[in-house]
């Protein structure tokens, strides 16, 4: 790997750090590096067999698409095997790294500890993503939760979805609900404009969108008055 | 060892340029403006870097007006005659710089001006019909790029140009990325307006021109001292204009073998994805385009993350990827030659240069394939060519 400040002449004198490369040496070292990986199709069919939940969201025409797949120890209702797919840039793949990392760590969390997970822990074990690329670790969420869905599904444990608990799907693509907009609100985005940059909601659902802005408008009210 | 294959986004300032920049930076470093001979010398060498670059493109040297770049112009361009206007209708293409296309938006957004985005066919070139087709009664300007910046194709700019004459409208051409290999002289090409920069032909950054014929009103962007005849207010940048006079000089001395040698390079490379890379293609029009772009769809791969394991063997290239891009829109370019945003997300430009030779290419090729390979293994898309196209 390029040391970024070797890489820099000598005579710049400015700071290097996240900003001058544009992501943290976390973000770099789970993309040059990731964890928990699929690396091929074969790897990835095979471990689909032995898996107890799969999830997927985005798209290819969106740029970013995840898939994950998980194990769980029904005993003790913790989260033993967390693996992935990523199609997308280099925060995706590091988002999702080391999303799956932070799931399996110290004999796993429980699925009620994993379903608390939140876009933001994600950014901030990566030591923080660029306000653009915010919707990447939004998306690494979006898929732990619906493998964790799929697993309820199949265990027969149905009365435990949570899709429909409280928040409402309003980007059927890439599956970002109203509290997905209610959190991007609260971290300052106070437009459609600048909810898209993060989340990237609306790109390719375009039906959403007014229903977006309605809801900007109503947590901007909410919140800020 | 560094390979950079992103010539189209800038290059190095050759030596020769340098040397004579030097000149005016560190001795010869007075204001034009000033009433003393050190201000004296700097006017003259000024006046010399004029005319030379007049002859360079076939026009008088009081038809040149000096700018802070390529964007600059383009905006002085066109702003700078809807703005005499007042009012009308502008045809410009969907392949466009965005220094076009935001200044035509801005246009058509905030001061009431028409504009109609001419598309290009799968090939992305103009279709010259289609230029004419849109031509309306109230049409004031017609800005169409001389060659694309992203995928290098040429536009029939001479054609364009015939229309224009014959509606009795004004054309612009951005010519940015096409004085390094073609020609031109305004009297052969036929426009009214030509925007050029130094950056892209081993001159300074931030220095440019653009071309008004004679008779042309523009009403000027920037305000102050009246330099420019007034078109353009600002001390004029005395070393950069010094030294794009010299780049230019040089590149169109040049641009015949030079272009020879790096079709020769730029096929080469595109034969040996095409042979050693599946699932991959040529954007834009094989043949008519720019001798040092290869623009190249990996399908089923992000274009960032290809950039980011280029970067780490000191390869340079760049993409079409939304998520390269500020607005995280996929590059508008391959799109308006009609393909799906997974096309742009995937796109990967390479720019060649000259010091660049056969040895950088399979450099390139021992390590391009397994990136392609490594990433199209982790990703959970498997689209297929064919359901793409």
């Amino acid at each position: 790997m390029i040391d970024v400040k070797a890489a820099v002449h000598p005579d710049v004198k400015a700071k290097v750090d996240a900003k001058s490369w544009f992501y943290t040496d976390k973000v770099r070292d789970h993309f040059f590096n990731p964890k928990n990986i699929l690396k091929t199709q074969k790897e990835a069919s095979d471990y689909d067999a032995v898996s107890h939940g799969v999830g997927e969201v985005g798209s290819p025409a969106c740029g970013d698409m995840m898939k994950i797949w998980i194990k769980v120890d029904s005993d003790s209702d913790k989260i033993k095997e967390c693996k992935w797919q990523t199609f997308g840039c280099a925060s995706a793949i590091a988002s999702t790294s080391i999303m799956s990392e932070m799931v399996v760590e110290k004999g796993g969390m429980t699925i009620t500890q994993a379903l608390e997970l939140k876009p933001q822990d994600i950014v901030e074990r990566l030591h923080g993503l660029p306000a653009r690329k915010f919707h990447c670790s939004v998306l690494g969420d979006k898929a732990l939760r619906a493998a964790i869905n799929n697993y309820f599904f199949k265990s027969d444990q149905k009365d435990r979805m949570i899709i429909s608990k409280g928040a409402e799907i309003v980007d059927k693509i890439l599956k970002i609900t109203d509290k997905d907009i209610e959190e991007c609100v609260l971290e300052g985005a106070h437009d459609f404009e600048a909810v898209q940059k993060k989340t990237k909601v609306g790109v390719q659902d375009k039906t959403c969108i007014p229903r977006v802005k309605e809801l900007i408008e109503f947590y901007k009210d909410k919140y800020y008055g | 060892m560094e390979t950079y294959f992103d010539h189209a986004a800038t290059t190095y300032v050759r030596p020769e340029v340098t040397q004579i920049m030097s000149k005016y930076l560190e001795d010869e470093y007075g204001n034009p403006g000033s009433f003393h001979y050190k201000g004296l010398k700097a006017k003259l060498a000024l006046s010399e870097a004029r005319e030379k670059i007049a002859k360079l493109i076939g026009c008088n040297s009081s038809e040149i007006i000096f700018t802070g770049g390529g964007t600059e112009s383009c905006n002085l361009a066109i702003k700078g005659l809807v703005k005499a206007k007042k009012k009308g209708h502008i045809i410009t293409s969907s392949i466009e710089h965005h220094a076009v296309t935001d200044t035509c938006d801005y246009l058509e957004r905030h001061e009431g001006f028409e504009v109609t985005y001419v598309d290009v066919d799968k090939d992305g070139i103009v279709d010259v019909d289609k230029v004419r087709e849109a031509v309306r009664d109230d049409t004031i300007l017609i800005s169409i790029m001389y060659a694309n910046n992203e995928i290098g194709t040429i536009q029939p700019i001479e054609a364009i140009s015939k229309i224009a004459k014959e509606k009795g409208i004004l054309f612009h051409t951005d010519a940015c990325q096409a004085s390094g290999s073609l020609d031109i002289d305004v009297r052969n090409i036929g426009v009214d307006m030509m925007t050029l920069n130094a950056s892209k032909i081993y001159g300074p950054k931030g220095v440019g021109l653009l071309y008004v014929r004679k008779g042309i009103r523009l009403v000027p962007l920037i305000h102050g001292g009246g330099q420019e005849k007034n078109r353009r207010s600002g001390t004029e940048n005395v070393p950069g204009i010094i030294g794009f006079a010299e780049a230019l000089e040089l590149a169109q001395a040049e641009k015949d073998k030079e272009s020879a040698r790096l079709v020769e390079l730029r096929d080469y490379l595109i034969k040996r994805v095409d042979d050693e890379i599946p699932e991959s293609w040529l954007n834009g029009h094989p043949t008519n385009r720019l001798a040092n772009n290869a623009n190249i769809t990996f399908l089923n791969v992000e274009g960032e993350a290809v950039i980011l394991l280029m970067n780490e063997h000191e390869i340079y290239v760049s993409s079409g990827s939304a998520c390269t891009s500020k607005t995280l829109d996929p590059s508008h370019v391959i799109v308006a030659m009609g393909m799906p945003y997974e096309a742009a997300h995937g796109s990967i430009r390479f720019t060649l240069g000259k010091r660049n030779t056969k040895k950088d290419v399979d450099k390139l090729m021992e390590v391009l394939p397994d990136i392609i390979e490594k990433l199209r293994g982790i990703s959970p898309v498997h689209l297929k060519m064919e359901e793409i196209r």
